[in-house]
């Protein structure tokens, strides 16, 4: 069980604090989920032709610089590296599906938790405090970010296991709840092709939105189809590279509370995640209706 | 008038504070500020003292209230005045899910909207609503009353025993066992008392009674798909 | 035509009991709702074996030599903890379930042993306070009867997630059995059938959970423990769940678990034997390291020392009985037969708590039929049992070189059968093979 956070800035100027922000909705969802945590930001777009990777080890004395020089000679292309934590952010000037199977190939010992060209992700284990000071979130700006805040129920407490899970360029999605079929739906998605890197249920969820959208289905109708084929309990929160999306199940009894100023729109599984973000007290405050689609996009807020 | 600022004091401190009061206190006018959704503040009330809290609150807000009279100047989260056996708990805002929850007694007031399971397995609180309810409002209602202004979600009244549901505008649907009942002179009365007490301004006589059908009240087979 | 006997043979597929449950199926339209736990075989304490002392080992003289039985329960974060004498506590049985008598007695009964009862799905009765020096009081789904005030004056609070007899059901009372007082304190109509919530009405999920146990030590000052009860599914996360949500205490009933009305197909398919759930339940814990520091209570089939000293031995702080009392109690007791055959079974056959006609008076509100329980001689029944319980635990504690209970350790035991070796994760007798381990 967890906590989960979104914020989506619609006014620019506040972009420099994203991150101050989120790291203080993140911490308000401690209790929620102590065990470890994540967080999706979506910001220093890349050039069109390049792909931005994090990638992540265990071991923080992972030589990151060796294997992107690695990659960029196979790939014949400039690559860039920044570190942060157990993770470095790899920008490489080709396309991601080519640089994550290389990384597959040659170093399977890498996780790649984000791809895209615009997203960032970052997991790790600890207190969310923690997890927020070792990826230096305080300081990250950008136009959105999701989070999550996790209590392991029936997979294990590890980097891997945690949330967001990423199914797509610039996709991502955090889940409070627990879903009851999701073992059958992973065998019918590998039938159809896809790989798994866990036994947890939210991977489940994001493999099968993002497979929806692979067929042509828009973010609203993969979301729908997911009230049909998803059974169990949950809110979702998907992060997209214009903005982000909220979903709960029919019966909605897992939490979910949203915000919106003319500034932002902010979402989070409890109120107190929202209650110091700036003009909270005149905000609009609802809960989303069970069942039922919200998007959000950069497009529209324009 | 005590007032309580919670960015100094710990949720703790304040309760055991209004814990530790006698029945016949003279500190009985408290005001809470920043409370920032925090969660169980002044639940356990059981001295018949008045609390205003300015701001957000978060889950079980008044939970098991006796006595005492709250107001909550804000919205507040899941459960606010669960089980509530007595007094009044009044939110100005908006309320999360399982408003009144089990509720036993007293009044529990939102001027703003409810959202789902609002009055969940109630066992006699009265609940006035001034706005809308969600989905599963009333389930399982056991006694007591529900007064809806606004509309009403799906599945209202589902598997509802001898509570009494007063709705004035659209019901989206009806839970199991759960129909629409005359409005008598007598239950016209008795709405417009609840609305009083609510302080609510609503005309009587243009809301709906729902209740149980007490199709369920003892198995037969012919009714096993309400099940 | 005579017929040759010896060429009938029954079907193992449909054995009578199977016939007689369709049959009457057809007739009524309804599932079979019935009292007791898990009637099926299953592998149980009784596949385990301790192993007393020998030229390695020594044991404790009876009598002179010390084998202490008492335990601390909810030391994590209450004020109060529970001190109990012995490791064996009363599980939780509804008055509605049970009359009065039956449930002043088991009050008795236990504080003169120095151990804990706990109220039911309908709230605390006053002749339980009354009787019953340790308290623990349960808040269930249906929260039947909750209030603060008893919330205060009770010893220690249960959570109750779920039961072993139907993990993931919810309370079920029938009509016969809701009498004016029962109606009363459930604020349900008089002679109606109760129908069941499953799921609490505020909180779904651990991490709601964790806001609610909160709520809970605000409205009582932190003072009690508070326990969470899970029926045994996926014992090993649950463990793990209620440890992250708070729980002082955490209660763990197996399939054998009882009821005094749920349908059969719940009690017999849904669930796991209390055997493995021991173990899961103490894995979590120390995986954790929480072992010792929330505190384990398995129930489910417990009947006698034995079982609670091998309970112990994997792990376990205490025990809860709930069949086992009423049993001592007299239920299924060979005594006023009639009244048996009269609601369709016979003494040591007899599951039926569902009607309220209980023939020996435990699980009725027909007062004619609870006159036949005294509290006085109830209690007097089942003292004396709970004394034959711990005096069997200690002397099987002694012969394993124990100076007290909570010393026995899952070393000395070992497992008769296959299954019972991989359930209980202790080896099989005679060899150092336990199946299932993951090496």
């Amino acid at each position: 069980m967890c906590g989960i956070v979104g914020l989506f800035l619609k006014n620019p100027e506040l972009r420099p604090q994203l991150g101050a922000h989120l790291k203080t909705m993140l911490i308000g969802m401690t209790e929620r989920g102590p065990d470890s945590a994540g967080i999706a930001v979506y910001h220093r777009p890349v050039q069109p032709t390049q792909c931005k990777l994090t990638a992540f080890h265990r071991d923080t004395g992972y030589p990151w610089r060796e294997v992107a020089g690695q990659l960029g000679e196979a790939l014949g292309a400039e690559v860039d590296v920044e570190r942060k934590g157990n993770h470095a952010v790899i920008t490489v000037d080709a396309a991601e599906a080519d640089a994550r199977a290389w990384i597959a190939r040659h170093h399977p010992e890498v996780r790649v938790m984000g791809y895209g060209q615009l997203m960032e992700v970052y997991k790790d284990m600890g207190l969310p405090a923690e997890v927020a000071c070792k990826y230096a979130l305080d300081g990250m700006e950008g136009s959105h970010a999701i989070g999550h805040t996790r209590m392991a129920t029936e997979s294990a407490v590890t980097t891997e296991h945690s949330h967001p899970f990423t199914a797509a360029p610039d996709m991502c999605l955090v889940h409070n709840g627990s879903l009851s079929n999701h073992n059958n739906l992973r065998k019918w998605l590998r039938r159809r092709g896809l790989e798994f890197e866990t036994d947890n249920d939210s991977e489940v969820a994001a493999r099968y939105f993002a497979y929806r959208m692979g067929e042509g289905a828009s973010l609203a109708e993969a979301l729908e189809a997911g009230l049909r084929d998803l059974d169990g309990f949950y809110t979702f929160t998907m992060g997209t590279r214009d903005g982000f999306a909220v979903l709960r199940d029919g019966i909605a009894c897992k939490p979910a509370v949203l915000a919106e100023t003319d500034d932002w729109v902010a979402m989070a599984s409890e109120f107190r995640s929202l209650a110091n973000l700036p003009g909270v007290e005149k905000a609009n405050i609802w809960e989303p209706k069970p069942a039922v689609v919200y998007t959000w996009s950069l497009q529209e807020a324009a | 008038m005590n007032t309580i600022d919670l960015s100094q004091t710990s949720v703790r401190e304040l309760n055991q504070r209004l814990h530790g009061l006698a029945p016949d206190t003279n500190e009985r006018l408290w005001r809470i500020l920043n409370p920032k959704g925090q969660h169980a503040l002044v639940a356990g009330l059981n001295v018949p003292i008045e609390v205003q809290i300015d701001g957000h609150v978060g889950y079980y807000c008044a939970g098991m209230n006796k006595e005492a009279k709250v107001v909550i100047n804000g919205h507040c989260g899941v459960g606010v005045a669960e089980n509530i056996m007595s007094g009044e708990v009044r939110v100005k805002g908006n309320a999360s899910q399982a408003a009144g929850a089990s509720g036993h007694g007293g009044l529990v007031v939102i001027e703003g909207d409810a959202s789902a399971r609002c009055g969940i397995s109630m066992k006699g609180v009265d609940i006035v609503v001034g706005g809308s309810v969600g989905h599963m409002s009333g389930f399982m209602a056991q006694t007591g009353h529900l007064v809806v202004c606004g509309d009403a979600g799906q599945s209202l009244g589902d598997s509802i025993y001898e509570a009494i549901l007063y709705v004035q505008g659209k019901v989206e649907s009806l839970g199991a066992d759960c129909i629409e009942k005359e409005m008598t002179p007598e239950h016209i009365e008795r709405l417009a008392g609840l609305l009083a007490r609510a302080g609510i301004k609503a005309d009587p006589h243009r809301f709906r009674r729902y209740g149980s059908a007490r199709k369920l009240y003892n198995f037969h087979v012919d009714h096993a798909d309400s099940y | 035509m005579s017929v040759d006997r010896r060429a009938l043979r029954r079907s193992a597929t449909f054995p009578e009991h199977v016939l007689a449950e369709i049959h009457r199926a057809a007739d009524q339209g309804l599932y079979e709702i019935r009292g007791f736990g898990a009637k099926r075989r299953l592998p149980t304490f009784d596949d385990l074996v301790l192993l007393g002392a020998s030229v390695s080992r020594y044991p404790l003289e009876g009598y002179r030599e010390k084998c202490g039985t008492d335990v601390v329960l909810g030391t994590r974060y209450a004020k109060k903890p529970i001190e109990l004498k012995i490791p064996i506590t009363i599980a939780g049985m509804s008055f509605g379930a049970l009359g009065a008598n039956a449930k002043e007695a088991i009050g008795r009964a236990a504080t003169a042993m120095g151990t804990s009862t706990t109220t039911g799905d309908g709230g605390m009765t006053e002749e339980e306070r009354q009787s019953s020096k340790t308290l623990v009081y349960q808040v269930l789904p249906s929260r039947y009867g909750l209030n603060p005030d008893d919330l205060r004056r009770a010893d220690a609070i249960e959570v109750v997630v779920g039961q072993g007899a139907k993990p993931g059901g919810g309370g079920m009372l029938l009509g016969q059995k809701i009498t004016e007082r029962v109606a009363k304190m459930r604020d349900l109509p008089v002679g109606i059938d109760q129908r069941s919530a499953c799921r609490h009405p505020d909180w779904t999920g651990p991490d709601d959970l964790t806001i609610k146990i909160q709520e809970i030590r605000e409205i009582t000052d932190w003072e009690k423990p508070i326990y969470v009860k899970v029926g045994a599914t996926r014992t090993r996360y649950d463990v793990a769940l209620a440890v992250k949500a708070g729980a002082d205490v955490v209660v763990v009933d197996g399939m054998q678990g009882g009821t005094a009305a749920t349908q059969d197909v719940f009690i017999e398919h849904v669930g796991i034997p209390t055997l493995p759930a021991v173990r899961l339940a103490v894995e979590a814990l120390q995986e954790m390291d929480m072992h010792r520091k929330v505190q384990l209570i398995v129930s489910g089939g417990i009947r006698s020392g034995a079982d609670v000293a091998k309970a112990l031995a994997l792990g376990a702080d205490a025990v809860a009985i709930g069949s086992a009392t009423m049993v001592a109690l007299g239920c299924n007791r060979p005594v006023y037969e009639e009244d048996y055959h009269a609601i369709g079974t016979e003494p040591g056959y007899c599951h039926h708590c569902h009607t309220g006609k209980c023939p020996v008076g435990i699980t009725t509100q027909i007062p004619e039929l609870q006159a036949r329980l005294k509290p006085e001689q109830g209690a007097r029944w089942l003292r004396n049992y709970l004394s034959v319980m711990v005096l069997e635990l200690q002397t099987l504690a002694r012969a394993c070189g124990k100076s007290h209970v909570l010393n026995l350790e899952p070393d000395d035991l070992v497992a008769l059968t296959v299954e019972a070796a991989a359930m209980a994760g202790v080896p099989l007798a005679g060899t150092d093979w336990i199946p299932g381990r993951r090496y």
